[in-house]
């Protein structure tokens, strides 16, 4: 049954934990709330708006094109590996961020926001020019063999150099949360300084690496305007933001509406699942 | 036993200076001082959490200087404990015993021996003040150190409770004859347990000896000032 304390705006909570508030509070309370409201209907009706301007034969194009689905394919493997190699960088990097002072540190953590500032567009010609114009870029593609100009593996490094500094700056401010005691009091119960970081820092650093990571996918999933310039759109390494991008520049403005709805859905399917898992309470994005 | 030799110790504008003392095996040994004097300085340097600029400190005879932390065989409870709140009470009690991939026997008897086997299966989150002191001391104890230190433990409990805690640290440390350095700024709780007391004041031991040696024969005028609070204001103003 619903009472005046549980249908009204407030802080989380059982209605008998919160305090006794004015209405200067309810009114603070109602602002803050209503814009919130505003953006999550502002975002819904976009995307009602979509769903109104295509039809079913769109969506069954969509869903049964092989394209669509090789490209959906592409998507998801190449976002979740550079997300894996994000993580796997951010961990380190954000704990040595975070804990130690060196030569350099306030240069390095400004690096690493550079690319949140670029320009997506730019990380492409970037990466574009890196391995086609210098020889350190040559010696890679050419000598060692592995090529990344147009090439799958051009998507997963241009997502993971567009979007691992989420997981990276994530991943230092959950160790800046972690208090250097714990550590302290691990080191003298016997750990070695590895020992602390994984059975203290680490698990209590979890959630901001989880939502850091939930961060990096989605900004990898949607990434298109270095994969237009590094990798192009050709067969094999089309992921569903370029094959939008080639459906509308056709006129298939219906089609390419229907894969931004799919490329939606499954963004929200994995979000909530990575919330879920990762125990939705604590995941603070 | 411990022995420090001249240690010196800087961060910032802050500096131990020189600290030399020796406090004997089984000796319940408090630290006294105003905030901000070194006191919990001084415990990590003892502890290994912090390197020292020069000086050496021995335990048992032994030159710990460069010892990691873990291989001190110090049992510590910090300032408001740092019990891990990913983990139970039990998790947090045997942490050490995992680490050192020892048998986890030991854990009820600890708790039993302070009263909080009820709590072994108990969130950190959920414990009272009191509570999370003896799951801290538990976690410290468990062990089997030789050497105890106490930053400020009873600094967050009531009236109550802190006698009632200190107490039960006297008779712990008599019953397990610990060396024991227990950092506190209230005499009172410096009177209930202590064999000698020494007091810190910005990095330099000021004056080192029985509480009563510290309240009556005072050798500085800080030193007098200092002991004479609260119920020793029979101390004349310097």
């Amino acid at each position: 049954m619903k009472t005046a304390a549980n249908t009204s705006f407030g802080p989380p909570g059982r209605a008998n934990d919160r305090p006794v508030r004015g209405w200067r509070d309810r009114v603070f309370s109602a602002a803050s709330f209503f814009f919130v409201s505003v953006f999550i209907v502002f975002v819904l009706v976009l995307i009602v708006a979509d769903v109104l301007y295509i039809d079913s034969q769109a969506v069954l194009t969509a869903l049964t094109s092989r394209f669509v689905l090789g490209a959906l394919w592409m998507s998801v493997w190449t976002s979740s590996l550079s997300t894996l190699l994000a993580l796997l960088f951010a961990v380190p990097m954000g704990y040595a961020l975070s804990r130690f002072r060196f030569p350099g540190r306030f240069l390095a953590d400004a690096v690493v926001d550079l690319p949140i500032v670029f320009p997506p567009l730019v990380v492409g010609l970037t990466l574009l020019v890196f391995f086609s114009q210098t020889a350190l870029g040559r010696w890679i593609q050419d000598d060692l063999g592995i090529e990344f100009i147009f090439q799958p593996k051009g998507i997963v490094l241009c997502q993971f150099v567009a979007a691992a500094s989420f997981a990276i700056r994530s991943a230092k401010t959950a160790f800046d949360d972690v208090d250097l005691r714990f550590e302290n009091v691990a080191l003298t119960l016997g750990c070695m300084q590895w020992g602390s970081f994984c059975r203290v820092s680490l698990p209590l650093a979890r959630n901001g690496i989880i939502a850091g990571g939930i961060l990096t996918w989605a900004r990898a999933m949607g990434l298109f305007g270095p994969l237009i310039i590094f990798v192009g759109t050709a067969g094999g390494v089309r992921v569903l933001s370029t094959t939008i991008f080639l459906e509308q520049s056709v006129g298939n403005l219906e089609v390419a509406l229907a894969i931004a709805l799919l490329l939606i859905l499954v963004a929200l399917i994995a979000v909530t699942g990575i919330r879920l898992v990762g125990g939705s309470a604590m995941v603070k994005l | 036993m411990i022995r420090t030799e001249k240690i010196i110790f800087q961060v910032g504008q802050f500096e131990l200076k020189r600290l030399s003392i020796e406090i004997a095996a089984g000796e319940y040994f408090i630290l006294l001082g105003p905030p901000g004097s070194g006191k919990t300085v001084f415990l990590e340097c003892l502890c290994g959490l912090k390197r020292l600029k020069s000086g050496r400190i021995y335990i048992d005879g032994r030159d710990v200087t460069n010892l990691e932390p873990r291989l001190r065989n110090i049992g510590y409870v910090p300032q408001d404990y740092a019990l891990f709140p990913h983990l139970s009470v039990e998790q947090n009690i045997s942490f050490g015993l995992r680490v050192r991939g020892r048998s986890q026997d030991e854990v009820a008897e600890t708790a039993d021996m302070l009263g909080i086997k009820q709590l072994l299966s108990r969130s950190i989150a959920g414990l009272s003040g009191g509570e999370k002191q003896r799951v801290a001391l538990a976690r410290a104890l468990v062990l089997q150190p030789k050497i105890l230190l106490l930053d400020e433990p009873v600094c967050a409990l009531d009236e109550v409770t802190r006698q009632e805690v200190c107490s039960q640290l006297l008779a712990i440390q008599r019953k397990l004859g610990l060396t024991t350095i227990h950092v506190s700024h209230n005499l009172e709780e410096a009177f209930s347990v202590a064999d000698r007391a020494g007091l810190l004041h910005h990095g330099v031991m000021q004056q080192v000896g029985p509480m009563d040696e510290l309240v009556n024969e005072p050798n500085s005028e800080f030193v007098a000032r200092f002991m004479r609070r609260d119920k020793h204001s029979e101390i004349p103003k310097s």
